[in-house]
C-alpha cells in the first residue's frame, strides 16, 4: 500500500527519530511511504487555543496536500484526532472546506489503527528486549477510541516486558498551551503520571503521541527518574538486525 | 491548611462577633484561575483530601454505571429530552406556570439574581419570620441568597450536612454534590466543636472524628431547628411542566425534613430545570443518582405539586430564575452546558479539579461544568471567568462520564476562541500568528527549524521569561541534529528506510550537553 506520512510539526521538529522509525516499519512490511513536502502542522494548538482563523488556514492547507492520498498516517494520536473530530467543526457547512475533509478525514489514521485496521497485522516481528509502560494519551483513548490496538501490537513484540500503568487512563497534564497557561496544574499532574511511571520499574515509557511523552519525560528526567520515552513506532520498529537505541 | 486566597477570604473579620448570621463568604474578586490554582497545588492536606475523595466517587460511579447495558441508551435519552426541552422551553415554562398555579402555588419570574433576592426576601418578610431552614441547592448559591437575607435580618440555616460544614466554618462550598469535600473528617470534627454553638445546638464536649459521632451532633443541631422553623427554601432537580411537580433528590433526608415540616415553602429553580412529563423522570431518576452519588438509587426523593390542604407547607411560592440562562440558550454551541443536572461526575473525574479543589474555579459551579457555565453565566469580561475554559487539558474525561453527553471539551475551546478574539491578550496573539505565519510555508518551517537545530547546543536548560513555565519543572527535549524534512530530502526519499544514522546522530550526538 502506499502510505502518505503526515509526519506533524512536532514530530519533524524535535522526534525525527519517530518519523525515520515509521518509514523503516512500513517498508520492513512491504509498503511505500511518500512524503508530501508542502505539509506542516495540522492546527491542533491554534484550534485549542480559540485561534481558529489560523487553525482553518492550516486544515485547508493539510486537506490541500493529502487530498490524493490512500492512506493518511499522523504518528499522534491528538493530530490524528484534530483531522478527525476538530476539522468537521472548522469549515462551514457545504463549504469547499467542509466537502474536502469529509473525504478525506476517515482515511487519516494513527499508527496503531494503520496497522490493525488497515493493514490487517498485529505482529510486526519487532523485537525490544525491554521492559516497556505504555500511556494512553488522552486523544488516543477518547476521540479514536484506540482500545487495545497499541497493546496488541506490543504484546506481540519479541522480549519485551510489558508493565501495566497505574491511572493509565488519566491525562498526563500537558494539554497543548494548558502545560504553559496553568503551569502549576500540568506539573502536578506530570508528577503524578511520572510517579506512576517510575513506579512500574519500566525502563522505557511508549505512547503514541511524542508531545504527552515530551512532557512526561521532561518532568522525570528533571527528577533524574532513568526512564526513557519511546514514540510506538520505535518500538515496532525495533528488530534483531536493527534494535532501538534505547 | 487553607490555600492563601481562602483563607484570606474568609477570615475577613473576627467570626464570633460577627454572629450567626455572618455568612459573608462569597466568590467575588477571586484571582483567576492560573493564582488560585498555584496556591491550592501546593496543599499537600487539600491535595491528600481531594485525591481520596475523587476517587472513592469516582470509582463507585463507575460501578453502578458498568452494571447497567442500557447506559449510554439512557444517557442518548436524557440528552434528547433536556434537548427538546430547551428548543421549547417558552412553552414548557409557561405550561409550569399553569399547572403550579392550578395545584395552589404561586410562581414569580426572576430575570437575575436581585430579583430573585428581592422576591425571596419580601416572602419572608411578609410570614413575619426572620429564621429559614434551606435544603441544598445550587440557584440558591449562585445568586447568594443567603447573603441577601442576612442584609434584611433573615438568618438562613444550612441543613444538608456538607452546607452546614461550610455555613459553620464561613466558608465557601467547593464541590457541587459534596461542598465540603475539601474538608477531611479532623478538620470537620474541630469546626463543629469550634462553631456548633453559636449556631444553635452545641457539639458535645468529647466529640470524636468518628463519621458516625460526626452525624450525630449534626443530628442533634439540626432537628430543633427543623422544628421550630416555619419557612423553608429549596431549590429543585426537576419540574414537571404538565403536572406542576417540583422534584428533589437527596441522601440525608434533611432535605424531606424542609419540604414537608415548615407552613411555608419557597423553592428557587433554574429555568432550565424543567421536564415536560412525569414519565421523563424515569430516565433521570437512573442518570442523576448513578451519575452524582455512585448510588443505583438515592435515599430521598421528595416530590410536591402545589399545596395539599392538612398536608405539608399550606403556602407554596416557585421562583423561576434567568440569571443568564437566556443568554447561554441563544448560544448554538454553548447552550448544551443547560442540559447540566448538577451530577458532579465531570468534578469527580477531572484531573485539573482533583488536584486544585472547586474554590480555584471562583464561582460555586467548580470544574469542567463551572468551566463552561460561570464564563457563560457572567461574560468573559473579567480576567477570572476569562481564565476558566483554559482551566482544561481538554482531556475529554468529563465528556466521557456527563450523563447527558455535554460536550465540555467542544464548549471550552468555543469559549476560547471569545475571549481570544476579544481585546487584550497582545503577547499572546502576537505568538499564535507568528507560529501561524510559520506553519503555513514549509520553506518557513524548514528555516525555523534549521535554526533551531543550528543552536540546540547553546539553549539553557532553564529558559528565561514566558519559556519558564516549562522548565521550571520539566526538561526541555534534546533538539536533533535536523528536521524530519530535511532527512527526508537527504536520505529517506533515496528509498533504503534506514534510519539508522539519523537515529544515532540525534540520539547520541545530538541535544544539549
Amino acid at each position: 500500500m502506499r502510505i502518505a506520512l503526515f509526519i506533524t510539526c512536532v514530530n519533524d521538529t524535535l522526534y525525527p527519530r519517530t518519523g525515520q522509525a515509521v518509514v523503516r516499519l512500513l517498508r520492513r512490511l512491504g509498503h511505500e511511504v511518500v512524503f508530501p513536502e508542502s505539509q506542516t502542522c495540522c492546527g491542533q494548538m491554534h484550534y485549542n487555543t480559540g485561534y481558529r482563523r489560523e487553525a482553518q488556514k492550516l486544515a485547508v492547507r493539510f486537506v490541500e496536500t493529502f487530498a490524493d492520498a490512500d492512506a493518511v498516517l499522523a504518528p499522534s494520536g491528538s493530530c490524528a484526532a484534530m483531522v478527525r473530530d476538530n476539522y468537521p467543526r472548522l469549515g462551514e457547512a457545504g463549504s469547499r472546506l467542509d466537502r474536502a475533509v469529509s473525504e478525506l478525514a476517515p482515511r487519516v489514521y494513527d499508527l496503531s489503527e494503520l496497522l490493525v485496521d488497515v493493514l490487517g497485522v498485529t505482529d510486526v516481528g519487532a523485537y525490544f528486549p525491554h521492559t516497556v509502560t505504555y500511556h494512553p494519551t488522552c486523544h488516543g483513548l477518547r476521540l479514536l477510541k484506540l482500545g487495545e490496538r497499541p497493546y496488541r501490537l506490543l504484546s506481540n513484540v519479541r522480549g519485551i516486558d510489558l508493565r501495566e500503568l497505574e491511572g493509565s487512563a488519566e491525562c498526563c497534564g500537558f494539554g497543548g498551551t494548558f502545560a504553559m497557561k496553568n503551569a502549576d496544574v500540568s506539573a502536578a499532574m506530570g508528577g503524578d503520571k511520572a510517579r506512576h511511571v517510575a513506579a512500574t520499574g519500566a525502563e522505557v515509557l511508549c505512547a503514541v503521541d511524542n508531545s504527552c511523552l515530551m512532557h512526561i519525560g521532561g518532568t522525570l528526567k528533571r527528577q533524574r527518574a532513568g526512564v526513557r520515552t519511546a514514540h510506538l513506532a520505535e518500538i515496532l520498529a525495533s528488530t534483531e538486525q536493527e534494535p532501538a537505541r534505547i | 491548611m487553607s490555600p492563601e486566597h481562602r483563607t484570606d477570604r474568609r477570615t475577613g473579620g473576627d467570626r464570633s462577633s460577627a454572629g450567626r448570621a455572618a455568612g459573608h463568604a462569597t466568590f467575588m474578586g477571586m484571582p483567576p484561575f492560573p493564582e488560585a490554582a498555584k496556591s491550592a497545588t501546593g496543599d499537600s492536606q487539600l491535595r491528600h483530601n481531594l485525591r481520596k475523595a475523587t476517587h472513592t466517587i469516582r470509582d463507585k460511579r463507575a460501578g453502578v454505571v458498568g452494571e447497567l447495558d442500557d447506559w449510554s441508551d439512557l444517557r442518548a435519552a436524557g440528552k434528547a429530552i433536556k434537548d427538546r426541552t430547551l428548543r421549547h422551553l417558552d412553552g414548557y415554562l409557561e405550561q409550569l406556570e399553569e399547572a403550579v398555579t392550578a395545584a395552589g402555588g404561586r410562581v414569580h419570574w426572576a430575570a437575575d439574581a436581585d430579583e430573585a433576592n428581592e422576591i425571596v426576601t419580601g416572602l419572608v418578610l411578609a410570614t413575619g419570620e426572620s429564621d429559614v431552614v434551606k435544603v441544598k441547592s445550587m440557584a440558591t448559591q449562585e445568586i447568594e441568597l443567603n447573603e441577601a437575607l442576612a442584609q434584611a435580618g433573615i438568618t438562613a440555616y444550612e441543613t444538608d450536612l456538607a452546607e452546614l460544614i461550610v455555613q459553620l466554618s464561613d466558608d465557601l462550598p467547593s464541590h457541587i454534590l459534596v461542598p465540603a469535600i475539601h474538608r477531611n473528617r479532623a478538620e470537620i470534627r474541630d469546626i463543629f466543636r469550634d462553631r456548633m454553638a453559636s449556631w444553635g445546638v452545641p457539639a458535645p464536649d468529647a466529640l470524636s472524628d468518628d463519621p458516625r459521632a460526626l452525624a450525630e451532633a449534626a443530628r442533634v443541631h439540626l432537628r430543633e431547628r427543623f422544628l421550630s422553623t416555619r419557612v423553608a427554601i429549596s431549590g429543585a432537580n426537576f419540574a414537571v411542566a404538565d403536572t406542576g411537580t417540583m422534584v428533589v433528590l437527596e441522601s440525608e433526608g434533611n432535605g424531606r425534613m424542609c419540604l414537608t415540616l415548615p407552613e411555608t415553602l419557597i423553592s428557587v429553580v433554574g429555568i432550565e430545570k424543567i421536564v415536560p412529563t412525569w414519565a421523563d423522570l424515569e430516565v433521570f431518576l437512573q442518570l442523576l443518582p448513578r451519575s452524582s452519588t455512585g448510588e443505583r438509587m438515592n435515599p430521598y426523593t421528595s416530590t410536591w405539586s402545589g399545596v395539599t390542604p392538612g398536608d405539608g407547607p399550606q403556602e407554596f411560592h416557585l421562583v423561576l430564575l434567568d440569571n443568564g440562562r437566556s443568554d447561554v440558550l441563544a448560544d448554538e454551541v454553548g447552550r448544551q452546558a443547560l442540559r447540566c443536572i448538577r451530577c458532579s461526575a465531570c468534578l469527580n473525574i477531572c484531573p485539573v479539579y482533583e488536584r486544585t479543589g472547586g474554590h480555584a474555579y471562583g464561582s460555586v459551579y467548580p470544574g469542567p461544568i463551572g468551566a463552561i457555565l460561570t464564563p457563560q453565566l457572567r461574560g468573559t469580561a473579567s480576567e477570572t471567568e476569562a481564565s476558566l475554559p483554559y482551566a482544561s487539558s481538554l482531556c475529554g474525561a468529563c465528556y466521557e462520564v456527563c450523563p447527558v453527553a455535554i460536550d465540555i471539551p467542544e464548549v471550552l475551546v468555543h469559549l476560547r476562541e471569545e475571549v481570544a478574539s476579544s481585546g487584550g491578550h497582545r503577547a499572546e496573539k502576537a505568538a499564535m500568528g507568528a507560529a501561524g505565519w510559520v506553519l503555513d510555508g514549509e520553506r518557513r518551517l524548514g528555516a525555523v527549524q534549521r535554526a533551531t537545530s543550528a543552536v540546540r547546543s547553546l539553549l539553557p536548560r532553564r529558559m528565561p521569561g514566558p519559556a519558564s513555565a516549562w522548565t521550571d519543572t520539566r526538561d526541555i527535549p534534546d533538539i536533533p541534529a535536523e528536521s524530519f524534512r530535511s532527512w527526508w530530502r537527504r536520505e529517506g526519499a533515496a528509498g533504503d528506510g534506514d534510519g539508522g544514522a539519523g537515529e544515532e546522530r540525534d540520539g547520541r550526538e545530538g541535544g544539549r550537553r
